[in-house]
């Protein structure tokens, strides 16, 4: 159980990045902190204790195997986190690029 | 027809490829490719309404269900998938149809097309999937191919809006990601009707905390997707920021089809209704619906207005819902829960019409003028009469004055409200509409009328051309043409299929499962 906990705080650590960080970049880094804190959380789902690949090979047709759909579900995310994290930069650099800073307290020309 | 499922994915995805990979090579051929495969979809999407009945299922891959759990991955058309991919294709045609003109400003005009079809790729897919993983990945082609489309002028406000909306949006889809995990981890499964069945069936993950508590994450979610009170702060920046077909796609459909339509199908057909939980749907939509209003009202920027606008419609539209909801929970009359989620999604497909036709003219606006503030206009009618014709008649039809369709669906929402005796929501309704004649009278006075508009005569600025004048009008003709969805005849056609599916929660798990 305490290794579920664990997972949890580090999605937490993440999210205390996103909302208390003024720079954009350590945002960045927050974000991509909650996701693997989630992609840590799902591979744990997948595992059994003492479980195998889930390959049926002669031999070890009733071996216990770790379930398999959990894990492509990680690959599918980690190639989303992949493109977000890309375009967050892209979209930074370029942010420096006109305010010439990666702070956010000075780029706020939306409000209201 | 179940073989014809996939193509709603698979065309727009294939000719966002092909236009990737062409557009190098043969000038403008984005230009011919999407509005023609748009309009194929609108056709398609028509089809499906008119010539098919009851839930159509294709399993990708041909694999049938072992011991009755199924293990393919599902593709569900039933009336309500079929209704919003209307809205979506409809929208999307006539959006870059008015984008033909609009994008001669931009350097990269490919990368717009292709975006644009990504876009549609990727709500098409949520709409017609029945597998929630699938869900969530389609959701992020939409919702990354949109952040892309927020920044593409590339200016100071459009990467600033980007940055809020992807950072907001990421956690929203994390928390949807960790959701999804959830159920794996308590069900087993990711199919919609077979976690359903699960957790009807299987009393240990059917757990009243757990249900709550995934609940609630969902509603964070896709509350965050759907800009609902009090996750909305990122709307207004971006949709205000983006290209206006793009505001148009954003607020008229995108927010409708990652947002709301994934919570009703959710709430009403996966989860078991709770009391709790359709209180606070409804709550959350009752307040977001007099805050949009009232923050619009203070507004000076044209689509800025528009932005908090869409806020306290989407306010109406939950609403609607909401009331379903909690009639059904309550063992209430079932027609009044019928009539009330009529009038959620009439008034769903009501907003995305004259919303993305109140941004199109917007974008008009700023086409010929170069700003967005409604101090520097005024005495635009003269200049601009088309433009200012159908910007009257949207703004006439978010108001809900009659005979346009915006009337009809609130009206129908404010009677199931009394006839469900929640009076003081009808009240709230009405006072709603009141707040959005007035900032609509505001937008009217401010750009279009207000002096004699010999600014503009001077700087000799002409009608916008024809392909945007051309959308416009035809949204307006819309705008009269869904009052007609008032007469029973032509509902059962549209919306009844969609109603019976919300209504009978469990016809879709036995539809599918049954199969």
């Amino acid at each position: 159980m305490i290794i579920y906990i664990l997972c949890f705080v580090l999605f937490l650590v993440g999210l205390y990045g996103v909302v208390s960080k003024r720079n954009l970049i350590k945002i960045i880094i927050g974000i991509a902190i909650m996701e693997y804190s989630i992609n840590l959380f799902l591979i744990m789902i997948g595992y059994i204790e003492g479980g195998t690949a889930p390959i049926i090979t002669k031999g070890f047709e009733n071996a216990k195997f770790v379930d398999p759909l959990p894990q492509a579900m990680i690959l599918t995310s980690i190639v989303i986190g992949l493109a977000t994290t890309a375009l967050l930069l892209a979209v930074a650099i370029r942010l420096y690029q006109k305010y010439g800073t990666f702070d956010i307290n000075k780029i706020k020309d939306l409000k209201g | 027809m179940n073989s014809l499922i996939p193509l709603f994915v698979i065309i727009p995805l294939g000719c966002a490829f092909l236009m990737a990979m062409l557009g190098r090579f043969i000038k403008n051929i984005n230009k011919f490719i999407t509005p023609i495969f748009m309009l194929f979809l609108v056709y398609l999407s028509l089809s499906f309404i008119f010539k098919s009945q009851g839930s159509l299922i294709y399993k990708v891959g041909g694999f049938e269900p072992v011991n009755g759990v199924p293990i393919a991955i599902y593709m569900v058309m039933d009336g309500l998938t079929k209704l919003i991919l209307l809205v979506i294709s409809l929208v999307g045609f006539l959006a870059i149809f008015y984008s033909l003109s609009y994008t001669k400003q931009y350097t990269a005009e490919r990368k717009f097309y292709v975006l644009f079809s990504l876009m549609i790729a990727g709500m098409n897919g949520i709409v017609i999937s029945g597998d929630i993983f699938n869900i969530f990945v389609f959701l992020e082609i939409a919702a990354i191919s949109s952040y892309a489309l927020v920044a593409f002028g590339v200016e100071k406000h459009q990467l600033e809006a980007s940055f809020k909306y992807q950072v907001l949006g990421g956690i929203a889809s994390l928390i949807i990601l960790l959701t999804i995990a959830l159920i794996y981890w308590n069900t087993g499964t990711l199919n919609i009707a077979d976690i359903s069945r699960q957790l009807t069936v299987n009393s240990q993950a059917g757990t009243n905390v757990f249900l709550k508590f995934i609940s609630i994450l969902l509603i964070a979610g896709f509350g965050l997707k759907a800009a609902i009170f009090p996750f909305h702060s990122w709307l207004p920046d971006a949709h205000s920021s983006a290209p206006s077909p793009i505001s148009a796609m954003l607020s008229g459909v995108l927010i409708k089809a990652i947002g709301i339509y994934v919570i009703i199908r959710l709430f009403f057909n996966m989860f078991p209704l709770s009391y709790e939980i359709s209180m606070t749907i409804t709550v959350l939509g009752t307040i977001s619906m007099i805050i949009g209003g009232l923050l619009a009202i203070g507004q000076w920027d044209i689509k800025r207005m528009l932005a908090y606008s869409s806020i306290s419609q989407i306010g109406y539209i939950v609403l609607g819902l909401g009331i379903g909801m909690l009639v059904l929970v309550t063992g209430g009359n079932k027609a009044v829960a019928a009539l009330s989620i009529t009038g959620g999604l009439f008034h769903l497909l009501n907003h995305s019409i004259f919303k993305s036709l109140l941004f199109l003219s917007a974008g008009a606006v700023e086409y010929r003028t170069g700003t967005r503030d409604m101090r520097k206009m005024g005495g635009l009618s003269e200049v601009l009469p088309i433009t200012s014709r159908t910007s009257l008649i949207g703004s006439l039809a978010i108001s809900g004055i009659p005979p346009f369709n915006g009337f009809f669906s609130k009206l129908i929402i404010i009677i199931a409200a009394i006839q469900a005796q929640y009076y003081v929501l009808a009240f709230l309704a009405v006072l709603v509409s009141v707040i959005t004649i007035a900032y609509f009278m505001k937008l009217q006075k401010y750009t279009f009328y207000n002096n004699d508009g010999s600014k503009w005569i001077e700087k000799k600025i002409k009608e916008v051309p024809f392909s945007m004048t051309f959308s416009m009008i035809l949204l307006s003709i819309l705008c009269l043409i869904m009052s007609l969805l008032i007469i029973p005849e032509v509902r059962t056609i549209f919306l009844q299929p969609a109603v019976d599916v919300l209504i009978n929660s469990a016809y879709y798990t036995t539809k599918i499962i049954g199969i």
